[in-house]
Formats: C-alpha cells, structure tokens, sequence
C-alpha cells in the first residue's frame, strides 16, 4: 500500500462536498441555508466545486431579520447574480406582520431568536426535507455532539436523546413526512480552517469581515454597532472605532472587535493569536450555559 | 499537514474527560472567554483546581449526570498536525457511541487506571477497536500519580494487557504512563517518571502514521450523482460525481459499473475546474466514461482488473443500536455507500460476550449487542471484505418504520 496523504484543507473540502452530494441524492427538495456570514459563503463555494458545471439541485434559502448589514444584503444579492441560482428569502418581518411573533422590547431586544419561526414557516411553504447549513462543531458545546445528517421533528426540534449513530461516512438521510434534516458540511471545520479555505480559494466576502470604521456603543461588555435597530437611550455613549466583525447576524446581536486586521493575511494572524472563541462576541450564546441547547432544541439552527 | 482523528475509550472514573481536557488546555486550545466559563462552574477539583472535564461534556443531562452519553467532536492543532477527537462514552450501555466513535477513528486511545489494571472495560473497548479496525492503539495507563508513578505498577499492566491482546487482532499497540489530572506525559514530558523513555501522549499523536488506503486494488468510486447540465453548450455532458473511496483512478483506465457489470475507459477527470490525470482515496471528483451506458446513484464505478467481491448473502459482523430488539421476521434498509437496498437477517451465527470475548449462542440481538450473522439483501452488493478495504465493506441497517439507524454492519465474507 502506498502512502498518501490529502492536505487537511484538501480532505476538509473533500469530505464537504461528499455530504453536498448525498444531500442532493438523497432528498427531494432541499435547500441551502444563507446567511450572508462567511461559513455560508464556503457553503455556496463548496456547492459551486459539488456541482458545476450544472445546477446547485436547490435553492438559496435566507432568513431575513430585517436587522441586516447593509453590506451582507449587497453581497448576496451581487453573489446570486454571479451565480445564476435561486435565492428565497424568508422575512422575520412579515411574521411580525401577521402575528406569528412578538418583537421583543426593551435595550436587549434582538430579533435573533423570532428568525426560528421565520425559518420553520418558510421550510414548511416550500416544503423542504433538507436545510443544508455552515454550523461548526467547534463553535459550541452542543454543536460539538450534532450530526451532519440531523433530524428534526415536524416541529423543527432537535432532540439530543434521539440522535441516530453516524458510521464510517454514511448519512442515514431516511424521514417521515413533515419532518426534516439538518445537514451541516463544515461540521469538522474550524474558525481557522474556514479563513484559511477563503484564503486559498481567493473567495470575496462582506466587508464587514474587514476593519472599517464605524460608530459602536459598549452593551454588556460587547462593542455593538450603532444602528437604529438597537433600542439605544442617553446611557448609550456613541464612539467612533476602527472594527471588524468575526461572525455576521442580525446587527442586534452580533458584537464587533476592535482590529486593524482589513486584509486576510491579517485576520489569520490576529485569529491565531485571539483568546476569544468566535461565539464570545455572540450576545445570544451568553444567557445560560444550555443557551445554545435549548435553542436547537427548540428549532433554531 | 494532515488530520488525525482518534477516540478515546474509557469511562468518566477513569479521567477520560480530564484526559482530553488536559490535552486541550495544555495545547492552549481553550480560549479565555471558555476558560472563564469554566472558571466560573461550580464543579472543581478536590484540591479546587477547574475540572477540564467539562470542556467535552455538552449536554445538559450530561452535566447534570458528570458522565458521558453521546459522542462529542473536539478540534485542536498543533504547528505538526490537525486533531478530531471523537470523545465517546466508556459504559456498556453507550458501546454503539463507542463503535460510532471508532467507525471513523485512525486511533484508538484506552485508558486504564493504574490502580486497577486491566479490568473487564479494557477487554471491551479493545475488543471494539479490533472489530472495528483501528490501525493504531495507544494505551494510556493513567492515575499514575495514585500508584507513585511507579514503574512496576506500568510494567505489570502492560503485561498484563499484551496477555489479554494476543487474543484480538490489534495492530499496533503503544503503552503510555500518564496523569491526566496532574498532566504527566499528556503534553508535556513528565518529570516524575524518568524512567519513562517513550514520547508523551501528544508526541506520539503528532508523529504516528496515517495512511490510507491506496491500493490500486481498491480502485472504488459509489456514484453520488450525475452531473447533466442538459445546456446547449454541454448538452452531451455526463460526469459520474463521488467520492474516491480507495485506490485511485487513472484517465485510460478500464473501469467497471456495479452492479450491471458493463464497462468502459476513463475519458477525462474534473476536480473542479482542474482536469488531473490520476485521483487517489479521499477526494471528490467527477469522472466521465468514453462510452455513453447507464449509471445513476448507487452504482460503484471501479477498476476492471481488480473487481470487488458481488453477492446477495454475506456474513457480517452486526453491532446492534436501537432500544428495539433486531427483528428477523422483518425487512430492514441497508445503505452501503450510496447504495440502498433491502435486506434480511437469514442467520444468527453467534454473538460475543465482550466482557469475555466468549461466543455465545443465541436467538436473539438486544441494543449493543456485537455478533456474526448472515445477511439476505434485495440486490446484489459489490463489496470487499472489511479487513482488506474498510470503506468499502461496512454498511449501516436503517428500520423502515421509525427511520433509524439500527445497526452497524462489517463484512467478512461471501456466503457460497
């Protein structure tokens, strides 16, 4: 036997596209879960690397919260374009239109966690049997025991108890009627593995991932973005900072570091050399030490 | 660089918790924000120093419990080499996590305490490693700051344990004296065991083997997909998508589809937007044939000389993983790769004690339990034989009516 051995980002790669493709042989319709963030824009990458030069065999699907970088809704729009595939995009607002969810009040409101109900209905319009999505078992705890291949019931609940085994590198994709599957990718990725990919595959992103400059308020120890979209009163002391943002969500929700880092070579270095997880700047991971548990259990992604 | 993935067997009471916390946070895996979340969890140490185990145990009900009862992934990297833990379970009622864990593991790492010895969870977890075919076991002998750190205490279990292994087919076995609470030989070469000559843990993890195999005789490619864009400018446009799962293929070689048997030459490789001559084990591609015949998902593409073992009956090993108890009056899924069919199991052959490695006689296959058996499948698979391709010789049992994945299959040989 000779000996051989796939570079890891090579074998990463290999290994996400595998599961693309059983997605795509295994289920009537799925979709492609975008968000705007990084980790989906590998997705898309790896898609493009899965199934060209024919279609993707589904469709972009983005959650919107309405709470967007301006920014992030550009480069989609730009990016769909490029790529000539299909984007539906689900809107937080209109369940907030027609009463599926209440808007939360007060100086914490994020709209970060009604996106769950947004991405049930739109699921079940559209009558989706699987969601492919960018998480990573390296950002969480209750992330890190997820399948690729994850069942959710006809409630979009995650149940940790039920999870089926998953051997060698096959994905049991069998569902009833009006369940569904969460099939995640990246899942062996890491933070660094998917800078270094964007690295290698010369991929553009938002240029919110770059330092820019920009008006930031300090909220529960979080530099935020000054925007209208946060309930901000006279306590709020508006600074002007040069940031960049390490995961993109809702605006509400996503804290920014301060960095000079506005180059790739750059945001490697300081991710290398960084003391803080990816999640640290995710106020909606900081409820409880289950946050993220309960949350998947409950339908969010 | 490459990727290691490994496992760890063992239970909570032998620190395989603490083991991977140690290896974590001596690497300086953990970030400060994780860290101070630790800090600030009410579970320490006896001596008050922060418990690592609770970097790996997720779970709410795992918390609330302090043991293990799913399999987790942990990451790190060194400048050497990329890890994936597969942090799994060491009780007897969680051995299908641990053969999940095991499934896709390079090496196994088994912990003993060195208070105890060799014990009947040792037997087990070496047993599955050897079921499974994990190239690599590290034994770490751990707690050795209970017994001293004493040498004579290390060389009797390792005695002890190469008696027990003669009796499985391990491959290649290394002994290790550690402390994963106080952190002797995990990253860091321990002081109080001079007498120790060997690498420490994360040494020997940063410098073992990893291969995969090659073999041009293992030249096997399950089609995931067909790629027919059906454009007017790639109208003839067929390419057979999948990932290599061994040996490689070359443009011009014969190839031949399973399970009609016809076959053909290799025109042109796609990886993208590149067009290799040769793809090797590991990577997806997309391969297009000279002749125009039909394939479609499900069918394995592989080298005309060296053709895969084809049958409907197959002996297998079968690790059984639901609450439900195997049915043999009833019909099961069997996906093998991209394949799916339907299949019976005709014959229980015996089942293994793995506390003993005793076969045992029996009618029946309750959760976890590991046993030989006889399969009938719809259509006819075209496998090898677990020992010699792995990749190509496990399948998994899916129940039909609850969808689930019940049981882990490993081929071993053709029923004539």
């Amino acid at each position: 036997m000779s000996k051989y051995n796939l570079d890891y980002l090579d074998e990463l790669e290999a290994e996400a596209i595998h599961i693309l493709r059983e997605v795509a042989g295994q289920f009537e319709k799925p979709a492609l879960l975008f968000s705007g963030g990084k980790d989906s824009i590998t997705l898309v990458r790896l898609a493009e690397k899965a199934f060209r030069p024919g279609k993707f065999p589904f469709p972009l699907v983005h959650i919107d919260t309405g709470h967007n970088f301006e920014e992030t809704i550009t480069y989609r729009d730009e990016m769909v374009e490029r790529l000539g595939e299909k984007l539906i995009v689900g809107y937080v607002q209109e369940s907030i239109d027609n009463g599926k969810v209440i808007e939360q009040k007060g100086k914490n409101a994020s709209r970060n966690s009604l996106q769950t109900v947004t991405l049930l209905d739109t699921i079940a319009k559209h009558g989706f049997d699987a969601c492919i999505g960018g998480a990573r078992r390296d950002e969480e705890k209750a992330r890190a025991k997820e399948r690729i291949f994850s069942v959710r019931d006809e409630f979009g609940q995650w149940d940790p108890k039920r999870q089926r085994p998953e051997l060698w590198n096959i994905y049991n994709g069998k569902i009833h009627k009006g369940e569904n599957v969460r099939v995640f990718p990246i899942s062996n990725w890491t933070e660094l593995d998917v800078w270094n990919y964007i690295r290698r595959e010369k991929m553009s992103l938002p240029s919110i991932y770059f330092a820019h400059n920009r008006d930031c308020i300090t909220r529960n120890g979080q530099l935020m973005a000054a925007s209208p979209f946060l309930n901000m009163d006279e306590a709020d002391v508006v600074t002007h900072r040069k940031v960049r943002f390490r995961t993109v969500g809702d605006m509400s929700c996503t804290a920014a570091v301060e960095s000079e880092a506005d180059q790739i070579d750059d945001i490697i270095n300081e991710i290398s050399a960084s003391k803080i997880s990816e999640r640290g700047a995710r106020l909606d991971d900081k409820v409880s030490e289950a946050a993220m548990e309960d949350r998947k259990k409950g339908g969010y992604f | 660089m490459n990727i290691l993935k490994f496992f760890t067997a063992g239970s909570v009471d032998d620190g395989k918790s603490t083991l991977i916390g140690r290896l974590l946070y001596d690497t300086g895996s953990i970030l400060a924000d994780q860290l101070e979340a630790l800090q600030q969890s009410n579970r320490k140490n006896d001596d008050g120093t922060i418990d690592l185990a609770i970097l790996t145990d997720g779970l709410r009900a795992e918390r609330e419990q302090g043991i293990t009862i799913d399999v987790a992934y942990k990451y790190f990297q060194t400048e050497k080499r990329k890890f994936i833990i597969a942090d799994t379970p060491g009780h007897i009622q969680y051995t299908r996590n641990m053969v999940t864990g095991a499934s896709t593991a390079n090496l196994a790492i088994i912990l003993v305490d060195a208070r105890n010895g060799v014990v009947e969870q040792t037997i087990r977890h070496s047993y599955l490693v050897s079921l499974l075919g994990v190239s690599h076991v590290v034994i770490c002998v751990n707690k050795m700051d209970m017994e001293g750190y004493s040498e004579e205490v290390f060389h009797k279990i390792t005695e002890n344990y190469r008696k027990m292994a003669t009796k499985l087919n391990l491959q290649d076995i290394t002994f290790i004296p550690v402390s994963a609470l106080k952190g002797d030989n995990i990253v860091h070469t321990s002081e109080h065991m001079p007498w120790y000559k060997g690498t420490s843990l994360l040494g020997f993890l940063e410098t073992v083997e990893v291969t995969v195999n090659q073999d041009l005789h293992y030249a096997r490619m399950p089609v995931q997909w067909v790629i027919r864009p059906q454009t007017e400018a790639l109208h003839d446009y067929r390419g057979y998508a999948g990932r290599i799962l061994s040996g490689s293929f070359k443009v011009n070689d014969k190839v031949t589809v399973l399970p009609s048997g016809s076959s053909s030459v290799i025109d042109r490789i796609e990886v993208f937007d590149q067009n290799p001559d040769e793809v090797t084990a590991g990577m997806s591609v997309t391969l297009h044939l000279k002749d125009n015949i039909d394939i479609s998902r499900g069918d394995v593409l592989v080298n005309s000389s060296y053709l895969p073992q084809r049958s409907q009956l197959i002996e297998a090993d079968l690790c059984w993983m639901d609450n439900k108890p195997m049915d043999d009056s009833i019909t099961y899924f069997l996906q093998h790769n991209s394949k799916l069919t339907k299949c019976k199991i005709r014959e229980i052959l015996h089942k293994v004690n793995i506390n003993t490695l005793e076969k045992e006689e029996t009618h029946e296959f309750k959760l976890n339990d590991i046993g030989r058996v006889v399969i009938k499948t719809a259509d006819e698979l075209a496998f090898d034989l677990y020992t010699e391709n792995k990749a190509n010789g496990s399948a998994i049992l899916i129940d039909g009516r609850t969808n689930l994945t019940v049981g882990a299959l490993m081929f071993r040989a053709v029923v004539e």
